[in-house]
């Protein structure tokens, strides 16, 4: 079942076509990945579908309806949470009111101030920030921070995360803790729709992957396909 | 804007010993002394409450005087000396929520204006009611001003305190709320908060409305003082201005900020403007540049930096000394 | 109405249109270029209008003359105003925002200091003086000789600075600031030094338009904030920062001045503000922007 398709998805900039006529489509449980050189508009389709943006034209589904034209707030209520490429972070707010706002709000059923809290301190276990709970959130390295964001998007309980390269300025070491991290969110039942330059990462956990050049999907299929698929190879030597 | 410091327990004696010293003053403070204080309380709400709104939000709203006089001028009407058509508490409190209506009404209709637009704006909404009124006063009612009922010092005076304690609760439960952290997180960033399920714009124009309702209040009560009001009186610029330079002499990094700031404003003014009127308003414009200038922090952050210049002088010389 | 009373309107609407217009330009070169939101701009009329009064009443120096007086004096005003607290405060301030929140405050400080200065010395009464006082009749309206001479010289002054700006070398460089100070300060533009000079050639503007509105209106040293709101009306119509569009826009406004005024004077200033607030907030890049 898909749980989030894209028709005709475009946005200009001026005379630029960032994104132009885009069809997209996402498989509930799955983890898919968009990939395309700097500039691609990667980020300008997460931020179409997360409605930091409206396409015009075009219409993005999620669970089969219409959110096109619904604030923000609305469609991470519905269940679609995101991260940014430049972490945008509370920062002069403990780590734990970071996520814990994630789920006093981010949830289309209201939770109580205990339950919140209780569900903020989980998640802070799960992606690894416990010990830095009280520690306000500019304190944290690079890392830590794109966990704080992880975590705060899934406090607000998303069936479809969108995660915008949380691999970039990681070490390998970190890299490697951020695949395991991603792969334990889908074992949770959350979709994961990511962008990522880091090629080995996206090639190893992605199931499915789309290929964006100049604002046009160029190519789409398993990392097998993708892998050896002429035009993208040509996209990417020909940078 | 970190606010904390005010829910902290240290700061729970002093402030009961403030106000009771307040809320005694009319028993042994003279009558000028009273007077005094109503009008420093007076330019406290209305610094804090500028600050409650364009602190987090970066917004800089110069509609301070709009919803001040939108108060006095419901006094006006309320409460003429021919007859007060209703008591003053209820006066006070329909002043108060008709401010924050209005705010509500403007804040929805202009929260998408950023930056200068949104300072343009608000200030060319305390001239277009100050325009409109003098058009309905001079053509409609043929009125050339209104005359409010005479109330006693004292009264003024305990309304006025009973605003400001009001307010520095209304801080303190927003502060402790689910409300005043989805505020903070606007204030910190505000499309991440946006995307994660914060309605950014609610939180915005209720933040406005809550501010405004105690500008009006204060309005209200200073009708009764002035006793004669019109359109160019209630709707002065100087009271978006005023709140706006006090909080930022003040500092606004802490909330005792803007509250410091306006005391020693008032203070200045009450004292000065009487004798030397020009060189009270010379001096205010001097002042101004220099705190922008060189006080980016405000009296709060210069005297923070002195502490701790003073504590690090402190612990080098005894390091010295071993 | 007939022929006379459109007549009578129009070249009205012209006549306040170009000061309007002159205001404005000087208003917009400070903002669309020094981003200096100048509150106190009227109060730069209002040292313009009292020197000239000044000057021809005590010495009897013709007040078209005194152009050449007040301009240099002024624009040394606005000059180092820029030089010693603008500059820095752009240097200091954290963002661009920042910057032109805190410029807007100090303006509205230095609007305090001129203003009260002023009335320290010249006191708070209305005075004026009678110059060119005599009627012309157009087409059967009737204007006086002093504000068509001043319509005359807005529209000249704001033709020749256009042609600085396009011509001049100094004129580029300011332009090259107005769309990018970074960039301009790498092509080797003191950038310090030419925002200084757009802000005192931005006052000068104010100080023209003062001459000129001396030699029509009563003056006091209050007068200036009713301008400096005309001003930013207008720079709002015409597009924040863009000088065509301000010159332009001060005379759409003077145009819809005169009407509202035919119709009801006293809600002029409240029409005012009615069309700019609608403006900003159904086309808040004015109507020239793009
Ligand atoms: N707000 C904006 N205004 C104007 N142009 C923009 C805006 N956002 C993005 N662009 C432009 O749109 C194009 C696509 O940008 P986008 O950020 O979506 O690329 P990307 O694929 O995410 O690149 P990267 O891999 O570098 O993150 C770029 O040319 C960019 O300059
Ligand atoms: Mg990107």
């Amino acid at each position: 079942m898909q749980i989030l398709e894209g028709e005709g998805v475009t946005k200009y900039f001026g005379g630029l076509a960032a994104v132009s006529k885009v069809d997209f489509h996402v498989d509930q449980g799955e983890i898919a990945g968009l990939i395309g050189p700097n500039g691609a508009g990667k980020t300008t389709l997460f931020n179409l579908i997360s409605a930091a943006l409206v396409p015009k034209p075009g219409t993005i589904r999620f669970k089969g309806e219409k959110i096109t034209g619904l604030k923000p707030h609305k469609i991470c209520r519905l269940g679609l949470a995101r991260t940014f490429q430049e972490v945008k972070i509370f920062s002069n707010m403990t780590v734990l009111e970071n996520v814990l706002l994630g789920s006093l709000f981010g949830c289309s059923t209201g939770m109580s101030s205990a339950d919140a809290s209780r569900e903020a301190e989980e998640l802070l276990e799960f992606v690894g920030l416990s010990a830095v709970r009280t520690t306000p959130a500019k304190d944290l390295t690079l890392v830590n921070q794109k966990r704080i964001e992880v975590a705060r998007a899934l406090a607000t309980k998303p069936e479809l995360l969108m995660l915008d390269e949380l691999m970039a300025g990681l070490n390998p070491a970190e890299v490697a803790q951020a695949m395991e991290l991603v792969t334990r969110i889908r074992d949770k039942g959350i979709t994961i729709f990511m962008i990522e330059h880091v090629m080995k990462a996206i090639m190893s956990v992605c199931d499915r992957i789309m290929v964006l050049h100049h604002g046009e999907k160029i190519a789409e299929g398993t990392p097998q396909e993708i892998a050896i698929s002429k035009k993208v190879v040509e996209v990417y030597l020909g940078e | 804007m970190d606010i904390t410091a005010l829910t902290s327990r240290r700061f729970l004696v002093p402030g009961l010993i403030t106000l009771t010293v307040l809320a005694t003053l009319p028993l042994y403070g003279s009558l000028y002394t009273v007077i005094l204080i109503t009008t420093i309380l007076m330019y406290i709400i209305l610094a804090v409450s500028w600050v409650i709104f364009s602190g987090p939000t970066g917004y800089m709203s110069l509609a301070s005087a709009a919803f001040f006089g939108v108060g006095i001028y419901t006094a006006a009407v309320l409460m003429p000396n021919t007859g007060q058509l209703l008591p003053l508490p209820v006066v006070v409190a329909i002043a108060g929520l008709i401010s924050g209506l209005l705010a509500v009404l403007v804040g929805a209709l202009t929260l998408r204006l950023r930056g200068i637009y949104f300072a343009i704006f608000t200030f060319g909404l305390v001239e277009i009611i100050k325009q409109v009124l003098l058009y309905w006063e001079f053509e409609v009612t043929h009125t050339r001003g209104r005359f409010v009922v005479l109330v006693d010092n004292d009264t003024v005076f305990y309304i006025m305190l009973g605003i400001f304690v009001a307010l520095m609760l209304t801080v303190y439960f927003i502060r402790r709320s689910k409300f005043g952290l989805a505020l903070q997180s606007i204030g910190e960033n505000e499309e991440a908060a946006a995307h994660t399920g914060i309605n950014v714009t609610m939180v915005k124009v209720i933040t406005f409305g809550i501010s405004a309702i105690f500008m009006g209040a204060a309005g209200a009560i200073m009708a009764t003082r002035w006793t004669y009001i019109d359109p160019y009186i209630a709707f002065n610029p100087l009271f978006s201005f005023m709140p706006v330079l006090m909080a930022i002499f003040g500092g606004m990094g802490q909330l005792y900020g803007p509250v410091i700031g306006a005391a020693i404003f008032a203070y200045l003014q009450e004292t000065l403007q009487t004798t030397f009127p020009y060189y009270y308003m010379l001096i205010f414009g001097i002042v101004l540049v220099v705190a922008i200038l060189y006080l980016p922090n405000g009296i709060v952050g210069l005297i923070q930096k002195l502490i701790q210049r003073w504590r690090k002088g402190g612990s080098a010389e005894q390091n010295a000394n071993t | 109405m007939d022929l006379v009373t459109i007549l009578d309107i129009a070249i009205g609407g012209l006549l306040m249109g170009g000061i309007y217009a002159l205001l404005a330009m000087g208003l917009s070169l400070q903002y669309g270029v020094a981003r200096v939101l100048n509150i106190a701009h009227g109060e730069f009329i209002m040292l313009g209008a009292f020197a000239t009064y000044t000057l021809y009443t005590a010495f009897g120096i013709n007040p078209l003359l005194t152009l050449a007086i007040v301009g240099p004096i002024i624009f040394i005003i606005g000059f180092l105003l820029h030089r010693t607290l603008f500059t820095r405060l752009r240097i200091s301030s954290p963002s661009p925002g920042a910057f032109e929140s805190r410029s807007l405050l100090a303006t509205f400080g230095i609007l305090f200091i001129i203003q009260n200065l002023a009335l320290i010395g010249w006191g708070a009464n209305l005075r004026a003086y009678s110059y060119l006082n005599f009627g012309v009749n157009l087409g059967g309206a009737i204007f006086t000789a002093n504000r068509l001479v001043s319509l005359g010289f807005a529209i000249g002054i704001g033709l020749a600075f256009y042609i600085f700006l396009v011509r001049t070398r100094m004129g580029k460089a300011i332009r090259a600031a107005a769309q990018d100070p970074a960039t301009a300060s790498l092509m080797g533009v003191n950038i310090n030094r030419v925002l200084a000079i757009c802000f005192g050639l931005g006052a000068v503007m104010a100080g023209f338009a003062g001459t000129l509105l001396s030699m029509r209106v009563p003056i006091n040293p209050a007068m200036g904030m009713n301008y400096t709101i005309i001003a930013i009306i207008v720079i709002v119509l015409g597009g924040l920062g863009s000088i065509p569009g301000s010159f332009i826009g001060g005379f759409i406004l003077g145009i819809i001045g005169t009407v509202v005024t035919y119709i009801e004077p006293s809600l002029s200033l409240a029409a005012y503000y009615f069309i700019f607030m609608l403006l900003l907030l159904v086309r808040p890049k004015g109507i020239l922007g793009k």
